[in-house]
């Protein structure tokens, strides 16, 4: 499966593949962030792969991922919360996790996202169940999905200012970033 | 249409303003906005609907979720992987030991911890009869909702039943945390075996009493036949799993799409329907409990003997009474209990056939004993997505038996 996937994608998409993994029989492609919604098109419509279902898409904030210290830091209850800390490059992670019910198969996509200004191509007009998916992950993370239809907060209040599974979001919250309701 | 829009935002005005007066100038004219939940006996939780009306028909609808958002995310981030367990049984609160199986088949698969053969039949019969369970909760409430209240009587009769079935296999009625990495907490015992039994062998003659007062029941029909429908590719591209997509005639299947345990040493037929309306739904739930009444009396037959936890010391927790008497697996004890399961860095994605649907767990290790990000496929939350589609064109009557036909639970939609 791994050499079929690397090989039609590698055929159509070039350099835009930037890797092929395996790890524990279980295959991910890393994409480049442009071309994303044009390889989810291919996997879903090519008649030999058909990776018709989008099992779940989420992101996951790599911040610091390298360094233990700075790891051990953000399971403290309380840690400072540091936006001004310098945001890596390829921060966040959009992980999409397709299946094939022809073939049995699975695969997952990966894109590396920006830490300043976050965003990636939306796969909402490909995949409609990545609708509430992209809006759980602008809501956790803040990355913004180009092209969504109705991008709102998922889970969170509207108005509210942070990205609660941002690695720098401290684990017991922000003291009064939730407003009491009106009496 | 800017008329239109203007009286909205006014009836949205009024709403937060708790003004009950809002004098529109035709009042016929409009569509109406209609608040349903979060609070509301049948949106199953904490769900929360803005529904637009046209009279009494359904012209679109706003889910709403969060009111049970608790952050299990964030917590899985801060916890070991041990520490988790008992998480997972508030996600899907009707069916907590299919959590159980699913989250530690998950950790498993990325710390290279295979469970032993007696476990993973106990983990089956544990799982089926979970699903059993939550099916048993899914047609009640359904049928309550649609107004047949004995069905739900009847059903949680059956439901008590497994609860003691429960409290015999793993000491707890409810939240049973019953899994763990490498095996379950405790054996089957002869007198949890003999309990099941009993219950698989009333069962089916007390599911052939529910079906009786549904199955051909008109009012029942009435309300479910044609209502909701939803045909297959939409379900595939809304991402609906589970019951809910066997009901559109797609034959997806976690536990025949990629067997795990040992499903496939137990012969077992995956249920669909055609229609992928109310009814087919209800139908597909009632079946597949009879199919899970076979599995669980095969595993019974078939459970050989065995240790209930593998051998994996630095890995896996040893027996409570080893822990006491022996200095080595004190040590170990204490060095898991602390330092978690470290499995090596890289990341999977194990999902199992959960009672709603595809229960997915998406775990990123980074070597230690926290994962560094869990994100959990719950299906509730996606088939939560497809009630706009359900529910476009409906009566506003048949809003609470779609979402009784799907089946959502908003401790897994919220997580």
């Amino acid at each position: 499966m791994k050499e079929k996937v690397e090989q039609k994608l590698r055929a159509t998409f070039g350099d835009a593949i930037i890797s092929v993994d395996e790890f524990k029989g279980q295959v991910s492609v890393e994409v480049s962030r442009g071309r994303i919604a044009e390889v989810c098109r291919l996997l879903k419509e090519d008649p030999e792969l058909s990776f018709n279902y989008l099992s779940d898409l989420c992101g996951a904030d790599m911040l610091n991922f390298e360094d233990l210290s700075a790891r051990k830091a953000y399971l403290a209850i309380e840690h400072d919360l540091r936006p001004d800390q310098l945001p890596p490059s390829e921060r966040f992670v959009v992980v999409y996790q397709l299946t094939s019910l022809k073939n049995k198969e699975r695969l997952r996509l990966k894109v590396k996202v920006d830490g300043e200004n976050p965003s990636c191509p939306s796969v909402t007009d490909i995949f409609p169940s990545a609708n509430w998916c992209e809006r759980e992950a602008f809501d956790m993370f803040g990355i913004e999905f180009d092209g969504h239809p109705d991008l709102r907060r998922m889970y969170m209040p509207e108005e509210y200012e942070y990205h609660p599974l941002r690695k720098d979001f401290p684990l017991m919250g922000v003291p009064g970033s939730i407003p009491l309701p009106r009496k | 249409m800017p008329e239109e829009k203007e009286n909205i935002s006014q009836i949205l005005k009024a709403l937060e303003d708790r003004d009950t007066n809002v004098v529109l100038e035709d009042p016929l004219e409009n569509y109406m906005v209609l608040n349903m939940g979060p609070q509301h006996p049948a949106t199953h939780g904490v769900l929360r609907l803005l529904v637009k009306l046209d009279g009494e028909t359904v012209v679109d609808c706003i889910p709403e979720l969060g009111y049970l958002h608790r952050g299990y995310e964030k917590i899985a981030e801060a916890s070991t992987y041990m520490e988790f367990i008992p998480h997972t049984d508030r996600l899907d609160y009707i069916s907590p030991i299919a959590n159980n199986v699913a989250f530690a088949l998950a950790v498993e698969k990325v710390a290279g911890v295979e469970a032993p053969p007696r476990a993973q039949y106990i983990r089956v019969i544990g799982a089926e009869l979970a699903r059993i369970s939550s099916h048993l909760m899914a047609i009640g409430a359904m049928a309550m909702d649609v107004g047949a209240i004995t069905v739900f009587l009847w059903a949680f009769r059956e439901r008590e039943k497994l609860y003691d079935v429960f409290d015999l296999l793993t000491g707890v009625r409810f939240t049973t945390s019953y899994t763990r990495i490498g095996g379950v907490a405790q054996d089957l015992t002869d007198e949890t075996k003999q309990a099941i039994k009993k219950f698989i062998d009333e069962f089916p003659k007390n599911l052939e009493d529910i079906s009786k007062m549904l199955n051909r029941n008109r009012i029942f029909l009435d309300r479910t036949v044609g209502v909701g429908v939803i045909d297959a590719q939409s379900a595939l591209d809304i991402g609906f799993s589970g019951p809910n997509l066997r009901a559109c005639g797609v034959d997806f299947d976690l536990r025949t799409f990629s067997p795990y345990l040992v499903y496939d040493q137990l012969s077992f037929n995956v249920i669909t329907a055609k229609d992928g309306d109310c009814f087919s739904r209800y139908m597909v739930r009632m079946t597949e409990m009879l199919e899970s009444a076979k599995i669980v009396e095969q595993a019974l037959n078939k459970i050989p003997n065995g240790p209930t936890k593998a051998d994996l010391p630095k890995k896996v927790l040893p027996e409570k009474e080893r822990v006491y008497t022996k200095m080595e697996e004190l040590i170990h004890d204490f060095v898991i209990v602390n330092d978690g399961v470290s499995p090596a860095p890289g990341d999977v994605y194990v999902a199992t056939e959960g009672s709603k649907g595809e229960l997915g767990f998406y775990i990123i290790s980074d070597g230690s004993g926290h994962p560094w990000r869990l994100k959990i496929r719950s299906p509730s939350f996606c088939s939560l997505q497809a009630l706009p589609i359900l529910l476009k064109g409906q009566m506003i009557s048949d809003v609470v038996a779609i979402i009784g036909s799907i089946d959502p639970i908003m401790g897994e939609a919220d997580k």
